[in-house]
């Protein structure tokens, strides 16, 4: 069980977003995707729960090829994945226990009772108890992303992918998402992929680190490895040196 | 002559969009056809749609069928003075309204209301994720969102065009009674004079065309949005502009193929 992307492509208009992107995340692991801002890392993750369709290549989640499947088949997989949003993407409409309880009705077998219960349990992980009837416009920006990883969580997926879970939030929202993420690697071993700004979220939470860089891999490696790289490309991306990016080639 | 260029490469891409469009929009034709199997999706949604989209349009389709009746019975007794019978004002209120100005007119209103709700609502959702949000959460969005909006249109567009019918006739009926000197009596004998039941068969007929389409087209314009709050503004605007062009067209096209 494991999320592969193999040669993948995608442009969006005359923009080549992904080129030839290929990156394995093993079952278990917690692999960070880093990179600047328009390197493809959302649209990469996006690939991998059939939201986009590559241009070309191929996206294996669970060994089944995501860009080919039916429907019906495409809806089965994402039960069992959990995707968490970069602003939230709470349905405005409805309570944050409405929000939580979305995925948990369309598993079979689950009755009203144990989909409440479940929608406490997730809401209680956050730190939301008492926001269940309140609706995502009567919380902050924090709370409402925590909101959303709780939704994401609910169905207990096998996978999980997070679109920037902590940007915006402050250090103790951010610590407290960071061992989620963990606790959701170590004690339930789901496998996770983070995309993130933050660095020092990303050495706390990974097993692996990717660097995107135009559209594909640059750099991929465990925590300490990326330490200790000498390419300017990803010394001047953690570090913050701009300056060193443009020296390389 | 590079004006000819300029204009020949900007008609070619309008074309070329337009063509894209109606592409697009025949594969969301075909996706809603395929969810009706879902009804677990739908259905729940069915009855708060219906009520959004008929219930809530209730007031404004009275209010235009109102003034339409008053203005119609007023016209129609200035045009006919002293050439045709008085009584033919209700024969030419009556037919108008069913036939024409009480489906077009609540169609145009509410192409305004309920097609640019629904646009915005969803292109709203588009934009800020929530569409994708449903898929991942395992949700056909055309199943959970489209389905549940076209079907109410379809349905409650003629029950609404049916009040605003009675309505329209009924404010004729009294301009007649107080502003023209005619009885009521008089109006309902022409009223009743060239009256066919088949002439609220065309209305329903009309009005649900009316009903799908409104609904259809901001359902389309709102799950193309993009680019943050100024596409959901141009999402909106296009779903009124389209739906009214294409209410026009099959009013036309009725009229063409079914009055015969």
């Amino acid at each position: 069980m494991s999320i592969e992307l193999f040669d993948v492509e995608k442009a969006f208009g005359k923009t080549q977003v992904l080129n030839r992107l290929t990156l394995t995340i093993h079952e278990g692991q917690t692999v960070s995707i880093i990179g600047g801002s328009g390197s493809g890392k959302s649209t990469a993750l996006k690939h991998m729960v059939g939201l986009l369709r590559p241009d070309d290549g191929e996206v294996y989640v669970d060994e089944q090829n995501v860009s080919r499947l039916d429907q019906e088949s495409l809806y089965q997989l994402r039960r069992n994945v959990g995707y968490v949003f970069q602003f939230a993407a709470l349905f405005d409409s409805m309570t944050i226990a409405e929000n939580v309880g979305m995925g948990l009705k369309r598993m079979p077998d689950m009755s009203g009772d144990a989909i409440d219960q479940r929608v406490s349990e997730c809401l209680q992980m956050v730190d939301l108890e008492g926001t269940a009837e309140k609706l995502p416009s009567e919380l902050s920006g924090g709370q409402r992303k925590r909101a959303g990883f709780a939704r994401a969580i609910a169905t207990r997926p096998k996978y999980m992918l997070y679109d920037e879970p902590t940007t915006g939030l402050d250090p103790v929202t951010t610590a407290v998402i960071d061992e989620l993420i963990v606790r959701m690697s170590d004690e339930l071993g789901v496998t996770g992929v983070v995309i993130t700004h933050d660095m020092k979220s990303a050495f706390r939470i990974s097993d692996r680190i990717a660097m995107l860089y135009h559209g594909g891999i640059r750099f991929e490696g465990t925590p300490d490895e990326l330490r200790m790289c000498e390419d300017p490309v990803v010394k001047g991306f953690i570090e913050g040196r701009p300056k060193l990016m443009r020296l390389a080639p | 002559m590079p004006y000819m260029v300029d204009a020949t490469r900007a008609i070619g891409r309008t074309t070329l969009r337009t063509v894209a469009a109606v592409g697009r929009f025949g594969y969301l034709a075909v996706d809603a056809g395929r969810a009706l199997r879902k009804g677990s999706l739908w259905a729940p949604h069915l009855v708060g749609q219906m009520a959004k989209i008929g219930v809530a349009s209730v007031p404004i389709a009275l209010f235009v069928a109102l003034f339409t009746g008053v203005v119609l019975a007023l016209q129609a007794a200035y045009t006919f003075t002293g050439a045709v019978p008085q009584y033919f004002v209700g024969t030419l209120v009556g037919k108008t309204m069913l036939l024409e100005l009480g489906p077009v007119l609540t169609g145009l209103a509410l192409s305004g209301r309920v097609g640019a709700a629904i646009a915005a609502e969803i292109g709203a959702m588009r934009v800020t994720e929530q569409i994708d949000a449903l898929e991942t959460l395992a949700y056909d969005p055309v199943a959970y969102l489209v389905v549940p909006r076209v079907i109410a249109g379809a349905t409650m567009f003629p029950v609404v065009v049916i009040l605003a019918d009675a309505l329209g006739i009924s404010a004729g009926l009294g301009t007649a009674v107080l502003r023209l000197d005619m009885s009521a009596f008089e109006f309902l004998k022409g009223l009743r004079l060239f009256f066919e039941s088949w002439d609220v068969w065309f209305s329903l007929i009309k009005s649900a065309s009316f009903g799908l389409t409104v609904t259809s087209v901001g359902c389309f314009f709102g799950f193309h949005a993009s680019g943050g709050a100024e596409g959901v503004g141009r999402a909106t605007t296009r779903a009124v502009v389209v739906s009214t062009m294409i209410i026009l067209a099959l009013d036309a096209f009725w009229a063409a193929t079914l009055l015969k």
